[in-house]
């Protein structure tokens, strides 16, 4: 479904990815691994075209998308989940929502906001709040729910777990397994390798920019010594 | 009672069609952070077609109201072309790059409308229906008056509407936000920026179309209501929409009452009611801060080294020649090179503000026009002799430059560069309303220089003297503790800070100082030309010195000095040859900001560096 190889970036003069490589086949969750500042969310803006790709070809759907703009990119069928969730803060819980609306996509059951408040069930007692005055959990719960109104095929989900508390999480987890069972494809970026094993298939380590290894989650968990290198902090 | 009445409902009217138009400029930048210099002129376009459409359509209610609305439709659609050609090729520009490309579209407009409309005032006719007037509260009032109070609230009402009732309003919502967000949601921001552009313009054009029956048209219109939409809309807070019409209200209402009780000086009360807005809410009434703007790619900036033996040797090479060559030339080409020597330190000191102060300023010729009048007042009404006149220049802009500083150094971006416009009209509506003693628009004559220094000879080497010293104490500046302290805060405030300097301090001596050197320019210039007028101070003069930085290049302290050579040379030369200068200045500035965001001196060194290899 996406394959990326000899991705590089920049910010300014900085070098920040090189030579980044990864696969996320369909229906698959591919957790990418890493810590503080590896390289994870700016591999996911350069999927995404927020961060022009230097170098390299991303390939979404047989569709070369490196060099395309962000909104041709997502018209594709491939959503966008940022770190920063990124809510409107002025606009309601519906009015969110709306932004993110597209058209079904063939194959896909389409999202309606019935559908996503039944995933999100504290999303559907707040309608119209604004994005502003929810919690964090609350915000990373819509800003995920906004970019399935756009019927995605896969989804970049740039650390859904980040600041939230244990339960949340758990919570978090059964709607990314949910998401799976419909036969959406995800790239998952974390730190939480607790979290990540719960969902994904396999696995994908970054660091400094480079991809360091690759495999499924049963094989990392087995590799001690890659966790130890690359992921204890 | 009954005036005041009559005053507070005159003061509706004209809230309502500056709401009209500041709705539309408020809406444009709120989604695409530009501040549309040329939404005045769009104003001006809407009044001109309404002339044209209803005079040439036969007469009557579908005549007149037809001619209005196919003008603000026809404007939509010239501000629609504007976008796509021009404004959809900066959005990621430097904000004054953007207000200054937008100010090359108001002097392209006012030219082409001068070609097409005339010179004259045109006169339209009165609106068929509402030519009478009618009692309200026992008061005789002009009815088309108030028709115009009742349109501002309705569109208010349908702007509001189609905002929060559409999809498409959602949207610009949600852009005015966060516009790379919505783009990486699949929606087609340029779409987006188009329609909303086109929107925003037909707003104004319909403003300055609903004005024919009520004032004169003529080429004047854009940039007086352009001022005045700046103040509404940046005291409501930039991109607020009800922050535009309660602020359209404040300044209508303001103005009305303002002619009651300081007939001289309504202008200048509301640019200090602005100031005071700003001072107090640094983001208007009902703005919000600036989120740090998204998606931006700014690079670092390259430091500013000592000039390379080249380029030294050809300084001195030119500081030679502009020694040399003078007395062999007649007493004109002298005057051309003594404005040189004056537009060199007027461009150096505004260098000092924007290149190693960071800030951003639109109202440089205020000090360079305090300066000429401090001299020429001086001389006028206590006649002082000329070296005690230009001595008092550098004093005087000084003075304001500390007093107005003091609240502009505050604020960054958009917001600064607002309030140095405003001080800058506030000093321009003084120079130009207080007639006893500035003499007005007929300005100050016979500023002529000392006995000694009449000889146009001995005055340009006077001039040049204290211009190139005064340049040069800027660059020793720069290159000083000062100098690091300035460049220290722009890069970082915070940094900045943590090793002991006061940035607040910093900025706003350096704003003080630049203001001075200017001061010292005016001055010179003022003896030079023996007179001075308000225009010294006016928005188009600031431009200048804002085309002659941009033109050599903010980064380097060499662009100034060829920035101003080759934008007076250039102006110089265009005014002779043909009429059409303001159209040609105005593609010149277009095509700079589009092909030469770096300026000449930039793209000179960036192809020197390619040539020789960048370490
Ligand atoms: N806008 C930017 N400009 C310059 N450098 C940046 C920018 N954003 C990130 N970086 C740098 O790029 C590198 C990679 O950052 P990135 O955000 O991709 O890391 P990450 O793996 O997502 O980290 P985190 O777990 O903290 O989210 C870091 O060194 C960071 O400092
Ligand atoms: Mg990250």
């Amino acid at each position: 479904m996406l394959q990326v190889t000899g991705l590089s970036a920049y910010y300014g003069r900085a070098h920040i990815l090189d030579d980044v490589a990864l696969e996320v086949g369909a229906g698959e969750v591919v957790v990418l691994l890493g810590r503080n500042g590896a390289g994870k969310s700016t591999t996911m803006k350069a999927i995404m075209g927020l961060v022009p790709p230097a170098a390299g070809s991303v390939r979404f759907a047989g569709t070369e998308i490196a060099g395309r703009e962000p909104f041709e990119i997502a018209r594709l069928g491939l959503g966008y989940v940022p770190e920063e969730r990124r809510i409107f803060t002025g606009l309601s819980v519906m009015e969110n929502l709306d932004v993110g609306r597209r058209p079904a996509t063939a194959g896909l059951r389409p999202w309606t906001p019935e559908r996503l408040f039944a995933l999100f069930p504290s999303l559907g007692a707040m309608q119209d709040r604004p994005g502003g005055r929810m919690s964090g959990g609350e915000q990373q719960m819509l800003t995920i729910a906004r970019t399935l109104m756009g019927n995605p095929r896969l989804i970049l989900l740039d650390e859904p777990s980040e600041g939230l508390a244990p339960v949340v999480i758990e919570r978090m987890a059964e709607a990314i397994r949910a998401l799976k069972a419909e036969g959406l494809s995800i790239l998952l970026s974390e730190q939480n390798l607790h979290f990540a094993q719960l969902v994904s298939d396999r696995a994908t380590i970054i660091e400094k920019g480079r991809i360091r290894w690759s495999g499924s989650i049963a094989a990392l968990l087995e590799a001690d010594e890659v966790r130890e290198q690359y992921l204890s902090v | 009672m009954e005036n005041l009445v009559l005053q507070a409902l005159s003061g509706l009217a004209s809230a309502s069609s500056l709401f009209l138009v500041a709705s539309g400029l408020t809406v444009i930048f709120g989604v695409s952070r530009v501040v549309n210099f040329a939404h005045g002129s769009f104003y001006m376009l809407g009044a001109y077609l309404a002339y044209t459409f209803v005079t040439q359509l036969p007469r009557g209610h579908l005549g007149f109201w037809g001619g209005v609305l196919g003008a603000a439709l026809l404007v939509g659609l010239i501000g629609l072309v504007v976008e796509v050609l021009l404004l959809r090729r900066i959005y990621r520009a430097p904000e004054l790059f953007q207000l200054l490309a937008t100010f090359g579209v108001v002097l392209i407009v006012q030219e082409l409308t001068q070609m097409v409309w005339g010179a004259q005032d045109l006169l339209g006719p009165r609106a068929p229906g509402l030519r009478g007037s009618t009692e309200v509260f026992g008061l005789r009032f002009p009815l088309y008056e108030l028709f115009l109070i009742g349109v501002g609230p309705v569109v208010l009402g349908l702007l509001l509407l189609l905002f929060h009732r559409t999809r498409w309003g959602t949207l610009v919502r949600a852009a005015t936000q966060d516009r790379e967000m919505v783009g990486a949601l699949g929606v087609n921001q340029r779409m987006l920026f188009t329609s909303v552009f086109f929107l925003g313009s037909l707003l104004a054009g319909l403003g300055g179309a609903l004005q024919l029956p009520r004032e004169s048209v003529n080429l004047h219109m854009d940039l007086s209501i352009i001022t005045e939409a700046f103040v509404v809309v940046v005291v409501g807070g930039l991109g607020s929409l009800t922050g535009a019409a309660l602020a359209a209200l404040l300044i209508g209402e303001l103005h009305a009452f303002g002619i009651l009780i300081v007939p001289k000086i309504t202008l200048v009360l509301v640019f200090l009611v602005m100031a005071l807005v700003l001072v107090v809410r640094p983001h208007g009434l009902l703005g919000k801060p600036e989120v740090a703007a998204r998606g931006g790619q700014g690079s670092a900036e390259p430091m500013i080294g000592p000039a390379p033996a080249a380029l030294r040797w050809l300084a001195l090479a030119v500081l030679a020649l502009a020694v040399v060559v003078p007395p062999f030339l007649g007493d004109y080409a002298i005057s051309v090179l003594t404005e040189l020597a004056t537009a060199v330190l007027f461009a150096a000191s505004l260098h000092l503000i924007m290149g190693p102060g960071g800030m951003a300023s639109f109202g440089h010729a205020a000090y360079f026009g305090l300066g000429a009048y401090g001299a020429a007042l001086a001389a006028q009404w206590l006649g002082a002799p000329m070296l005690a006149g230009l001595a008092l220049a550098p004093v005087a802009a000084g003075v304001f430059g500390l007093v107005f500083g003091y609240f502009c150094v505050r604020l960054s971006g958009v917001y600064a560069a607002m309030l140095t416009l405003a001080f800058a009209q506030i000093a321009w509506s003084v120079a130009f309303q207080w007639v006893e003693v500035t003499g007005g628009d007929n300005g100050i004559l016979g500023v002529w220089p000392d006995a000694w220094a009449a000889p146009k000879l001995v005055f340009y080497y006077l001039a040049l003297a204290l211009c190139i010293g005064a340049t040069l104490l800027l660059r020793r500046v720069v290159h000083a503790p000062f100098g690091y302290a300035l460049r220290a805060q722009r890069d970082s405030a915070l940094r900045a800070e943590a090793i002991g300097i006061d940035a607040f301090r910093t900025r706003w001596l350096g704003f003080a100082l630049a203001a001075a050197a200017a001061g010292i320019a005016g001055g010179l210039f003022a003896y030079g030309k023996g007179s001075v007028f308000p225009t010294f101070m006016g928005i188009p003069r600031s431009v200048d010195a804002l085309l002659m930085v941009l033109l050599g290049g903010v980064q380097t302290l060499s662009g100034p000095i060829i920035g101003a050579l080759a934008f007076t040379g250039l102006q110089e030369q265009l005014v002779r040859l043909t009429d059409l200068w303001r159209l040609i200045l105005g593609v010149v500035i277009v095509a700079l900001v589009l092909f030469f965001p770096q300026g000449l001196a930039g793209a000179v060194r960036a192809r020197w560096e390619a040539r020789h290899g960048d370490a």
